[in-house]
């Protein structure tokens, strides 16, 4: 069947503003975006760019607007969309385009180095592994499916207004290892991230978890690390 | 322009990664990789990594080495796969120290689960030695190391293709990249490289592999003087989802699934009527296709069932997640309720850049080495993996090895100064490449070289092979090499230039499969994943050998080989 993509199209070396570009293209049902978008460009037109790799939902390079939803151009399919074959394929939001479907990512792995993503002990390790229980591994497990693909924090309204805003996949690494039994920073932690431009910057408003396409829920995660906060202020009142 | 590092590693894989790590904070390093670093295709590892730990039952190192021998059917070099196995069980425990989030057993200590070809007590019955994140290890350790780089501060060159290594008499002094953001030209003036730049899947048509792995790194060594060793060897998976190759790991059938015919027939039990289901990869591979080829395909069609429905939505969330979630996404199939549609899937290169145990590259059989450069992880062949890897041994590999090159990196910069460039600009020959491919006036297409490359190689130089074909294929190849000089690049501009890289990873998936053919036409027996139709037997009376290529410009490249490294187990014959 035929296929309409009207894809957002931009190369700062010729263009002073961006524009719309419309490919057709014979597809099948089970046709990942991500295949459609590798035949336009192989066989229509090789000046398209868009970042790919795996091609199936785990390295996280193609997250991209299409039919103005965040997703992996690899995770869907033709058949998942009922827009009658017409895809509207535009970059993530937020963003500055680089070219075509491709965004400089830079500011958002900033803030996922400025959370100290990476286990902090103060403690020596033993000679084997530290011991750690399932149920603490479960309770954190969600964070770990994260693939850095980006889509929750383009998502994220707050992020559009304030700019410093940690956003939810730099905080979503926080809660990982704040809830992490090995990690012994957590008052470092949390006191990085309690701040306007921190935690408090969430609005609970479920967009990261909407769009999230590891089925993360995000926000929930976030919400467990506004509670430890106050349960750490009541624990400091108290004593 | 130009950079001066005292290391330049090229791929942030685990193998770069861990190197990375091992280097400390005293030496100046930059990482170069094609991908942003969280996208290189380690992250893709699923199912687990092999260490005799214990944790689960009894097991011991020289269990683990013996499973690793045989399974690479006696072509495994026993000094590096002894280093292997018994320095997995500090590999995993230095993991965990980093953060690692391995699942635990109830007493809090790393679980483990079956994995097929490994054993208890040389050959008894499967055991559990898997060390595994649910279904994404590889992920989780990826995110783990990088995150240590992130800590360490190290400089990254993320999009950054590698174009050519600059060698003078011998010694390796430095790399070219491009800059896939703005076309420019990048020379990194180093003491010591280190490739770590992965396999090179994307040479055949079906492949579990991401577009990025399209063997750069050896290819460009190769071209360097570099040996290429055992390139024959390739793994194909046996549960790919069908037609599109995607891997479902081989942890469903260690957590209980098993491979049904068009019969609902458990026909592993009659292979391997020991392990059955977690017999080795290159045998279960066979197996299917030879139901396939007796008519017990599902409908009639090319692929067969892999039944996880009677293990439970338990096991299958909290073990399985991402395979169940591929298979829901891709196939339209709940795992829970339904089999599975799988068939064989590129997914591994045995072979690669020929290295000893601290992964010096190594030009030729007489074990000469080329100085300042190294290679370590699926691109380099030590070779522990032989004819055929055992899963869960490759993030063991790229762990081990990474880090045994990263130490001996370490102390080699420490006894010279940085090798003297020659020439005004060490990227010259780059940028002329670059000039004459992006002027030229030819009509080919790269992408229609490349798919009929994958066709040529899936349909000839696979699971099984024949010599009669391979003549033929060395020809095709010959002439798809010819028609790369033609290839026109489209798309003039200097941002994100794909067009162009294209055409560049062609030329080298074209050098490596022709290694892979001459290889497997030379080697006139069956071995691990080498299965001749004309030679079904091993025969070790021969080629108990490595075979080794080397680079001989527009001429078919040069085939040696070279004895392997027996120190414990003999060959025998090899039944599961």
């Amino acid at each position: 069947m035929k296929s309409t993509f009207i894809i957002y199209r931009f190369d700062p070396a010729v263009d002073t503003t961006a524009h719309y570009r419309e490919y057709s293209l014979e597809t099948e049902p089970n046709d990942k975006i991500l295949d459609c978008l590798n035949r336009i460009r192989w066989e229509q037109d090789p000046t398209l760019a868009y970042r790919f790799s795996c091609a199936h939902g785990i390295c996280g390079s193609d997250a991209l607007m299409i039919n103005g939803r965040i997703e992996l151009a690899c995770q869907k399919l033709i058949r998942d969309f009922r827009t009658a074959n017409n895809f509207v394929i535009e970059p993530l939001p937020l963003f500055n385009v680089i070219k075509d479907l491709v965004v400089d990512l830079n500011p958002f792995f900033e803030k996922h180095r400025h959370i100290r993503p990476y286990l902090i002990s103060d403690t020596d390790p033993p000679e084997r592994e530290r011991l750690q229980e399932s149920e603490n591994q479960s309770f954190f497990e969600p964070a770990l499916r994260c693939i850095l693909c980006a889509s929750c924090t383009a998502a994220c309204p707050i992020n559009r207004a304030n700019p410093d805003y940690f956003g939810p996949a730099a905080l979503l690494r926080s809660f990982r290892y704040l809830f992490d039994s090995r990690d012994t920073a957590t008052g470092s932690r949390l006191a990085q991230v309690d701040s306007p431009d921190g935690i408090w910057g969430c609005r609970t408003m479920w967009w990261c978890t909407d769009v999230c396409p590891k089925g993360i829920p995000v926000t929930k995660c976030l919400g467990q690390i506004k509670r430890l906060i106050r349960q750490k202020e009541k624990e400091n009142t108290k004593t | 322009m130009n950079h001066q590092y005292d290391v330049v590693i090229v791929g942030a894989g685990l193998a770069g990664l861990r190197a990375a790590i091992e280097l400390g904070e005293d030496t100046r390093t930059a990482v170069i990789s094609k991908v942003f670093a969280t996208r290189s295709h380690s992250g893709a590892a699923q199912g687990g990594i092999g260490a005799a730990l214990g944790n689960e039952e009894e097991d011991d190192w020289k269990w683990h080495m013996f499973d690793t021998v045989k399974g690479s059917d006696y072509l495994g070099d026993q000094d590096a796969i002894e280093i292997l196995t018994r320095d997995a069980p500090r590999t995993i425990y230095e993991l965990e120290h980093m953060g690692v989030p391995f699942n635990r057993t109830g007493d809090g200590r790393i679980a483990q689960r079956a994995f097929g070809g490994h054993t208890r007590n040389f050959g008894e019955s499967p055991i559990k030695r898997a060390c595994y994140a649910a279904d994404r290890t590889g992920r989780v350790i990826l995110d783990t190391l990088w995150e240590k780089c992130l800590q360490r501060g190290i400089d990254f060159f993320n999009e950054f293709q590698i174009m050519d290594l600059t060698v003078h008499d011998g010694q390796c002094c430095g790399v070219t990249a491009y800059d896939l953001a703005n076309g420019t030209l990048h020379h990194f003036h180093s003491k010591a490289v280190l490739l770590a730049t992965g396999g090179a899947g994307k040479i055949y048509r079906t492949s579990s592999n991401a577009f990025a792995t399209t063997g750069d790194g050896m290819a460009i060594a190769f071209r360097a003087g570099a040996a290429l060793e055992d390139m024959e060897f390739v793994q194909f998976h046996p549960t790919g989802i069908y037609r599109l190759g995607i891997l479902i790991s081989e942890a469903a059938r260690g957590e209980g699934g098993v491979l049904r015919n068009n019969e609902g027939e458990r026909f592993m039990e009659q292979y391997a009527p020991v392990i059955k289901d977690l017999a080795p990869r290159d045998m279960v591979s066979r197996c299917i296709l030879r139901e396939i080829q007796s008519g017990r395909g599902i409908d009639g069609k090319d692929y067969v069932f892999l039944d996880l429905t009677h293990l439970g939505e338990e096991v299958v969330s909290k073990k399985l997640a991402e395979i169940s979630g591929f298979a829901r996404t891709y196939a339209g199939v709940d795992v829970t309720k339904e089999p599975i549609p799988v068939q064989p899937t590129c997914h591994y290169m045995m072979g690669g850049i020929a290295t000893d145990t601290d992964g010096r590259v190594l030009m030729d059989d007489k074990n000469q080495s080329i100085e300042g450069l190294y290679a370590a992880g699926e691109c380099a062949c030590v070779s522990v993996h032989g004819a055929n890897r055992l899963g869960c041994n490759s993030l063991l590999d790229v762990l081990v090895f990474g880090r045994r090159a990263g130490r001996s990196i370490r102390s080699y910069i420490h006894t010279i100064g940085f090798p003297t460039l020659h020439g005004d600009d060490p990227t010259g020959d780059t940028a002329v490449q670059i000039t004459a491919l992006m002027d030229s006036a030819g009509g080919d297409l790269s992408s229609s070289i490349r798919t009929e490359m994958q066709e040529i190689m899936m349909e000839n130089v696979s699971v099984f092979r024949h010599g009669d074909t391979l003549f033929k294929v060395m020809d095709k190849l010959r002439r798809l090499k010819e028609r790369c000089r033609n290839i026109s690049i489209k798309d003039k501009g200097r941002c994100f230039n794909r067009d162009l890289l294209d055409a560049v990873e062609v030329g080298y998936m074209l050098d490596l499969a022709e290694t892979i053919t001459l290889g497997a036409l030379n080697r006139t027996e069956s071995r691990g994943a080498h299965f001749r139709e004309d030679h079904p037997d091993r025969d070790d009376k021969h080629w108990l050998v490595h075979s080794l290529f080397r680079y001989a410009g527009p001429n078919p490249p040069n085939f040696l080989t070279k004895p392997v490294n027996i120190t414990e187990f003999e060959p025998q014959e090899r039944k599961y």
